[in-house]
């Protein structure tokens, strides 16, 4: 069990962060944070055309937290807003059990599973995904300010 | 291996915690999260189970003598408090929801009644948030000043400083008997004389103490003293305010309500006199019973010989931790009880606390709801803690996964 919550996929990504750092502006800064533990991931995303150009992040927290972070980087960079909700879901649902791991959708976001065997671990994976959300929400609201 | 000669057989009192048989649907867990909270006896689970099979009615009110049993066995439970840490008087004994609702009252009551703009209170940089966030919000409300006082390198207090930061406007010195993280046991009645001398109040956080060591607070001579239930093998949902009498007579009511008046008119109130003056509603009255039924379990082994042989075990622990490579432990090497928070190489704590937990061992990670002492040792820590029911194969058992926690993290040898 531990050696699906901690394979090579989640160690590598928390060794060697896809997407770390911060952009220049103009950009969309969010901010996630777990008091009880203290992790932490900003997210910073520039949207063009209706697409994430960009994203970075940063924090400080467990491999799962971090790990989770920049998989996530990888994975949203270049999706459509409506794209990145979708994977968004899919994660969460993943993550919480609520499907099955299949490498065909789910691609390397499958080691994420391994936390549902650790209750307590969920939020560590989360974390990223829900930051996400916000900023999301963040993108749409500028978007509308914007038409 | 050391080849101490231990003073107490943990093994044996395993026996009277089911947590610790053998069950279908438990795992056999190493408990090592007792800072958080302790198992319980059935000694304990029995005397609420039966207050609530055969004794249940409310307190001081019914017309009916199943009330004045449940009235007496409440009563008794404060008595048997006021022995255990040694009160001159039951009346001193106020019952809470726990050590963080005692120190809401103090700060409540006393602290709106009493501080004044200008007016300082001192805490220490290592206290749990139950122990600093009344302060802060009290000092903010009524504008006086929080002072910090600041722990050594090694995470402990040096009275020096205190001696500094005393003034003519201190009002309060706020402490814990026991860090809640770094385990160190900090000189309360030292700190409460000083206190004293410079005109201020003293008030001890013994949440961590209170089922480890004696704790006499006449000896102490605190003016506020405050546990919880929980962290003494006893049951959630009932603390422990402890305070002079001649402060809990000038201090109003916290909560208003039931139980807690002599005389309500439209034109006139009088409150009743303490303790019953500060439990307004309903109090936690099978929960006082399973108290009881606690401090009754610790006597039973004796505080003397509990700190014994936690003092042993912890001695033992502390060896053996040295042996894990990149092991960091906070707090002081010396003076201290079975509170190890630690960091492992670069592993974050939360991925050591999992690994450990796949291994049946139970620790806490994170910021320990200290967050400002957190900062000052530079992030979360791991943290295991002892109780009376662990023993050297428990600390065994925590080594080994250490060890096999480096190895899951890429770590040689």
């Amino acid at each position: 069990m531990l050696d699906e919550l901690y394979q090579e996929i989640i160690l590598d990504h928390y060794r060697h962060p896809r997407g770390r750092g911060e952009l220049e502006p103009p950009k969309i800064t969010q901010e996630g944070f777990n008091p009880s533990c203290g992790d932490e991931v900003i997210i910073d995303l520039r949207v063009e055309d209706g697409r994430i150009s960009d994203i970075r992040f940063h924090g400080r927290g467990c491999s799962i937290s971090q790990a989770s972070a920049s998989m996530l980087v990888e994975a949203v960079k270049g999706k459509t807003l409506e794209e990145a909700h979708q994977l968004i879901e899919q994660t969460l649902a993943l993550v919480k059990g609520e499907v099955e791991a299949d490498y065909a959708v789910h691609g390397d976001l499958v080691a994420l599973a391994g936390v549902r065997n650790f209750p307590v671990r969920v939020k560590c994976a989360t974390l990223a995904w829900h930051t996400l959300e916000e900023a999301l929400k963040q993108a749409s609201a500028e978007a509308v300010q914007e038409t | 291996m050391m080849t101490t000669r231990f003073t107490l057989d943990a093994r044996e009192i395993r026996q009277q915690f089911p947590f610790f048989q053998p069950h279908p649907e438990m795992r056999n867990l190493i408990y090592l999260d007792n800072a958080a909270t302790t198992q319980k006896p059935y000694a304990v689970i029995e005397a609420v189970s039966n207050f609530w099979a055969y004794h249940n009615a409310n307190v001081h009110r019914g017309g009916h003598g199943v009330g004045a049993k449940a009235s007496e066995l409440y009563e008794a439970a404060r008595g048997r408090v006021a022995r255990f840490i040694n009160a001159r008087e039951t009346a001193e004994i106020v019952f809470t929801r726990g050590t963080t609702e005692s120190i809401n009252l103090v700060a409540s009551s006393w602290g709106e009644t009493f501080v004044q703009p200008g007016d300082e209170l001192i805490v220490t940089e290592m206290e749990h948030h139950a122990n600093l966030l009344p302060w802060m919000r009290l000092a903010e409300k009524r504008g006086a000043r929080l002072v910090v006082w600041h722990i050594t390198d090694s995470g402990t207090l040096e009275l020096d400083q205190l001696r500094k930061l005393l003034s003519e406007r201190t009002r309060l010195v706020a402490v814990s008997h026991i860090s809640n993280v770094l385990g160190v046991i900090n000189p309360v009645a030292e700190i409460c004389r000083m206190a004293h001398e410079a005109g201020a109040l003293c008030l001890v956080d013994a949440a961590q103490s209170i089922a480890h060591m004696p704790v006499d607070v006449q000896a102490i001579d605190c003016d506020f003293l405050a546990f919880s239930g929980h962290k003494a093998y006893g049951p959630t949902g009932i603390g422990v305010l402890y305070a002079k009498r001649a402060l809990l007579e000038e201090m109003p009511p916290y909560h208003v309500g039931g139980g807690m008046v002599q005389t309500v008119r439209w034109d006139r109130l009088r409150w009743a006199e303490p303790p019953a003056k500060f439990e307004a509603g309903t109090p936690p009255i099978g929960e006082a019973v399973g108290l009881h039924a606690a401090l009754d379990f610790i006597d039973s082994i004796g505080r003397e010989a509990i700190a014994a042989y936690e003092h042993e075990l912890t001695e033992y622990a502390l060896a053996r931790l040295q042996e894990v490579p990149g092991l960091r432990l906070y707090g002081p090497r010396e003076g201290r009880t079975g509170i190890f928070a630690f960091t492992l190489e670069d592993i974050h704590p939360h991925d050591i606390a999992t690994v450990l937990d796949s291994r049946d061992i139970a620790v806490r990670a994170g910021l320990h709801c200290a967050h400002p002492l957190s900062e000052r040792l530079g992030g979360p820590t791991a943290r295991a803690s002892l109780a009376i029911y662990n023993d050297t194969d428990h600390i065994d058992a925590l080594i080994d996964a250490l060890h096999y926690t480096r190895k899951v993290f890429g770590y040689a040898g």
